[in-house]
């Protein structure tokens, strides 16, 4: 039987651990404090514990940590690293260094299940779920580890279709015992799953990135099956209710596509629709994938189009591509060539 | 969608939030393996094509799936199949007729009209165009369903006497009478005259939904024709 790892687990996975052992409830701490404060890689090296409980320990588990198995870097700097997540499945993560931060750009699922049309992911299908561990190993084995400011779950996959080993890797992010990161320091995007975004939103202080996109619904439908199930309005809803302005920064990310939805009248109802939440909106470049029918929309119309929104009180920029040249910009992350898993079936 | 579509169970919180009713299951048959044909009676109106949610304990989140029956109809008909280890699936699968059910109110926009069009879905996503079929919205309608086995070809039989020569069935791992012998997206390259104006509706995994939107796209139907239904 494979081992099994301990690297992602909560304070009170390890705890039921060190219990299964027959180890005092303090060692849960000293776990959590080896693994992620003094971040070592074996079990030997937990020098605190007994000889005969790090040898108890190596029987049934291993640490869990996974080097990456290719770097790719891009004129710009940015690093896209390839993670293995178990036989024959792969995740990539983007580190983006800038003048003053450098940010890690997290995967969450192998692939996705959500079919945007302009997503590169969304063609790989969806190959499976990634563990906490699996999450924070692209952090913790990421050779810019120590550099990292900000983190951003918005790699491969939608994250709050992985809520619990989301939140469980928020949490060993976030806590003391753990990496000990400001939730500030943390955004999570979805397509808005409502159901998910309001446990999202009643357990961690993380910051919320919703996939925009369009303000109309029709339209929206078209780029984001999600809108059938949940529509955009009700995910506004769920955000002007929950309050949350006040202790966490909400953004709207919004792909601009040429001659689809960057006219006026776009800009004049984004306004309309976002009127009441305290927000940001990110106005991003399109970046095309293979056989897709959409363009993105020249500089000149970004600009008129972040001037639009500005001038209506919404804080708006337009977000840096980074790493487009080796497909690691918004959008273009896949590992579908890689996969040994056979072509879905139906 | 016909399946799960709900994320983890117990982390989504109070069910009272959704909406959930209280009623008693009509029957619940295994109409293929490990698939099953819920029926409860209808109380609330709703649209061919919307999804519902449904639990057996209001501590478990629902999970949502399509509605299958007509609108008019006696019974709410939900097609669901059972997720080895699932939270839910397998109580669903162990209830019997007069057992307690929750039910959400009737949601979502995949929906339809009589117009001419496309229906394209794999194994139980062919719930939300039974739906649509038996509210009298399949007229001008062609249907191609896909399976990897012929039990997986639900409601093959009605559908075979409703849309008659407009209704395609096709199957990657078995062979059988009038059945296509591969994926749908085969027989749908083979179709010189797919037509590219009528709207197509897409109901199944990820996977395919992303496979004939593209394939569809590439013969030169405009996306916005192209409205999907995906599990999750």
């Amino acid at each position: 039987m494979a081992k099994e790892p301990l690297f992602g687990r909560t304070i009170e996975e390890l705890g039921e651990t060190a219990r299964r052992f027959g180890q005092a409830p303090f060692v849960a701490r000293q776990l959590a404090e080896w693994l992620y404060r003094k971040r070592v890689d074996s079990f030997e090296r937990m020098a605190n514990l007994s000889k005969t409980f790090r040898a108890s320990l190596a029987e049934e588990h291993v640490v869990g940590l996974a080097p990456p198995e290719r770097t790719t870097i891009s004129s710009d700097g940015t690093k896209k690293y390839l993670f293995a997540a178990g036989p024959g499945r792969f995740v990539e993560a983007a580190f983006i260094p800038e003048e003053r931060r450098a940010t890690l750009c997290l995967s969450t699922q192998v692939g996705c299940k959500m079919g945007c049309l302009f997503c590169m992911t969304g063609k790989q299908g969806f190959q499976g779920q990634l563990s906490a561990g699996e999450i924070l190993n692209q952090l913790r084995s990421l050779p810019e580890s120590d550099r990292i400011t900000n983190i951003v779950y918005m790699g491969m996959g939608e994250p709050l279709d992985n809520l619990a080993n989301v939140l469980s890797s928020i949490e060993v992010l976030t806590a003391d015992w753990g990496f000990a990161l400001s939730p500030r320091r943390i955004t999570v995007s979805t397509i808005g799953i409502i159901p998910a975004m309001k446990v999202f939103l009643e357990r961690t202080d993380c910051h919320l990135a919703v996939s925009l996109h369009s303000p109309f619904e029709d339209e929206r439908r078209t780029l984001m099956p999600v809108e059938n199930l949940y529509p955009l309005a009700e995910v506004l809803g769920v955000l002007r209710e929950s309050a949350i302005a006040r202790r966490r920064r909400v953004s709207f990310e919004y792909i601009m596509f040429g001659g689809l939805n960057d006219t006026p009248r776009h800009a004049k109802e984004l306004v309309r629709v976002l009127d009441g939440i305290r927000c940001r909106v990110n106005l991003i470049h399109f970046h095309p994938i293979p056989g897709t029918p959409l363009h993105g929309s020249s500089d000149e119309t970004m600009l008129g189009f972040e001037r639009r929104l500005k001038e209506s009180g919404i804080i708006t920029t337009i977000r840096k591509s980074r790493g487009q040249d080796i497909m690691a910009a918004c959008g273009l992350l896949s590992t579908k060539a890689l996969t040994s898993r056979p072509q879905a079936d139906y | 969608m016909a399946k799960r579509r709900a994320t983890s169970g117990a982390l989504l919180g109070s069910s009272d939030e959704t909406g959930l009713r209280e009623t008693r299951v009509t029957e619940n048959i295994e109409i293929a393996a490990g698939v099953f044909l819920l029926k409860y009676p209808r109380e609330r109106d709703f649209l061919p094509g919307q999804v519902v949610g449904i639990t057996v304990d209001r501590r478990i989140a629902p999970r949502y799936y399509s509605i299958s029956s007509g609108k008019d109809e006696e019974f709410v008909d939900l097609l669901y199949d059972v997720v080895p280890g699932g939270e839910l699936t397998p109580l669903l699968a162990a209830l019997r007729g007069g057992d307690l059910l929750f039910v959400s109110p009737p949601s979502g926009a995949f929906l339809d009209g009589d117009e001419e069009g496309w229906w394209i879905a794999t194994g139980t996503g062919i719930a939300p165009f039974v739906s649509m079929a038996k509210s009298g919205l399949g007229g001008r309608k062609h249907l191609v369903h896909g399976s990897r086995l012929a039990s997986g070809l639900y409601y093959r039989k009605y559908f075979a006497a409703v849309l008659k020569e407009r209704y395609v069935s096709c199957c990657t791992k078995e062979a059988g009478d009038g059945i296509f012998s591969g994926r749908l997206t085969a027989w749908l390259g083979q179709q010189e005259d797919l037509p590219t104006s009528g709207r197509f509706l897409l109901c199944g995994s990820a996977e395919m939904v992303v496979d004939v939107r593209d394939l569809l796209i590439a013969r030169g139907v405009p996306f916005g024709n192209i409205s999907s239904e995906i599990y999750f």
